[in-house]
């Protein structure tokens, strides 16, 4: 693995040892010191030119539990928000050294550029790219996944809400899909993008006929920001015919858990009582973030800096 | 050992099962007479193959003293010579229950060679806690010392050339007990 840009790129085996060394990080941390020597004398640069306070809070802790040195750009109060270029941030980047570059962009193929491009020597991780991918969140959503459930082979997710313009979704139903569960989509017709017929997955307009079946339900966040016509009539609208209440929470089996990428609108897509019930695992999903980050920094980071590839 | 005579032929058994249960029987007694009985000691196998020797040697002085701790460590995240390699996947680190502090830790290995492994290992250990004091046992010692690390137990002293490679092959994870001593592949 010499980049991680998108689900889509990873082999099965490439996911499962992610997740297993996220799985042993955990271990590695959960004591009273908790930093890694691994990564000393590394640089990793969080390249954020959209806002995010999880992600980068994140890859931020991830590499300095490794003993990584970590440089945060973000595009408000540099040079980003006076209109320099990808490019010429990157040689930037590059003439300093960056042995890592975790970027985010609200252009979708951002990162594949960056990676590609050969302005940068540095390994790139794709913190997610306008609207098409966010590969840690789908490592993290299946690692959470995998803790409470087990082999995620034959389990049944459902992804509900704002699929059109969510970047999370596309990566978790490949991830998923990769790891042998069946994923079904749910959403407004208005809200499920073009060609996701093509997805290895399942559509559905009605929430209430997946739940009775599902292991796990991932609502996705209606992203307000990213919106210039209007989806759906009104948020209550929205809210009571695809948002997450107790009602529907109900419906789901006694094991399934409710997982949500945050930052979560509470009272549009979940309901705060559904938020705050003990089969939500949205603030374990915060934590486990850090120790997928910290497999994703080790095993494009920890190994030679050639092209080679895991054993 | 009948194939042992044939002298330069390899690959070529160096111990066969009934030579490596003799040697962690003996190791286990060692252990247990150094140390004055078994109390306080804790034992760390170090992955992949430390990890059932640890747990032999542990089912050994059980049989005499009682049972004693048993943990893994994977120091492969302290290693020294990580970007000489590509990156390889972590093996299990788990610390007993009632942790290492002011223990007596025994780390268990396959096979010494260079000592970096061991180095690894005791640079991981000071972010475990703080043992009384730690030693080391290996089933195979073949030389080649490249930093001032040794052994307390020995299983059997195996002098070799570099261009060799000691495999210990254990029922747990190679289905069969046997040290076998073969030319590295080019």
């Amino acid at each position: 693995m010499q980049h991680l840009l998108s689900a889509v790129d990873l082999t099965a085996p490439e996911a499962i040892t992610l997740l297993d060394t996220a799985e042993e990080m955990a271990r590695l941390t959960d004591r009273a010191i908790k930093k890694l020597p691994t990564l000393r004398g590394r640089t990793v640069v969080n390249l954020f030119f959209e806002d995010s306070t999880r992600t980068r809070t994140s890859f931020e802790l991830a590499a300095k539990r490794l003993s990584a040195d970590v440089i945060n750009f973000s595009a408000k109060g540099s040079s980003l928000s006076k209109g320099e270029s990808l490019k010429d941030t990157a040689l930037t980047l590059e003439a300093m050294g960056a042995d890592a570059i975790v970027v985010r962009h609200s252009a979708s193929g951002a990162a594949h550029r960056l990676a590609h491009a050969g302005w940068v020597s540095a390994r790139v991780v794709n913190a997610g790219d306008g609207t098409h991918e966010h590969p840690t969140q789908a490592l993290l959503d299946a690692f959470t996944m995998r803790r409470h459930l087990g082999e995620l082979a034959g389990r049944r997710v459902v992804i509900v809400g704002d699929v059109l313009h969510s970047r999370v979704a596309r990566s978790n139903v490949h991830l998923l899909d990769l790891l042998g569960a069946e994923v079904t989509l749910v959403g407004p017709p208005t809200l499920m993008p073009v060609g996701v017929e093509c997805w290895p997955c399942r559509v559905s307009y009605e929430v209430d006929a997946e739940l009775p079946k599902a292991d796990a339900v991932t609502m996705l966040r209606v992203q307000a920001e990213r919106m210039r016509a209007s989806y759906f009539p009104s948020t209550r609208e929205y809210a009571r015919r695809y948002g997450l209440d107790a009602h529907r929470l109900g419906l789901l089996p006694e094991h399934a858990i409710v997982l949500h990428p945050g930052p979560m609108n509470r009272g549009m897509e979940i309901t705060a009582e559904v938020a705050d019930s003990d089969r939500a695992v949205i603030v374990e999903q915060v934590g486990n973030g850090v120790l997928v980050r910290m497999a994703v920094l080790y095993l494009l980071l920890g190994g030679t800096g050639a092209t080679g590839d895991q054993r | 050992m009948p194939h042992a005579a044939s002298g330069e032929q390899h690959p070529r058994v160096l111990m066969s099962a009934a030579d490596i249960s003799r040697a962690l029987t003996r190791i286990g007694f060692q252990i247990l007479e150094r140390n004055k009985g078994g109390k306080d000691i804790v034992l760390m196998g170090i992955p992949r193959r430390g990890v059932p020797l640890a747990r032999r040697l542990a089912s050994q002085i059980a049989q005499v003293e009682g049972d004693i701790p048993v943990g893994s460590l994977d120091p492969t995240m302290y290693r020294d010579d990580l970007r000489l390699r590509p990156a390889r996947p972590l093996e299990q680190t788990s610390v007993p229950a009632d942790g290492i502090d002011d223990r007596v830790v025994v780390l268990v290995d396959d096979v010494l060679f260079s000592g970096r492994t061991v180095r690894a290992a005791l640079t991981a250990l000071d972010d475990l806690g703080r043992p009384r004091g730690v030693q080391l046992a290996v089933l195979v010692d073949r030389g080649h010392r490249e930093l001032p690390i040794r052994p307390d137990y020995v299983g059997k002293n195996v002098p070799t050339s570099r261009d060799e490679s000691v495999q210990v092959q254990l029922c747990e994870t190679d289905g069969v007990d046997q040290v076998v001593l073969a030319r590295e592949e080019p």
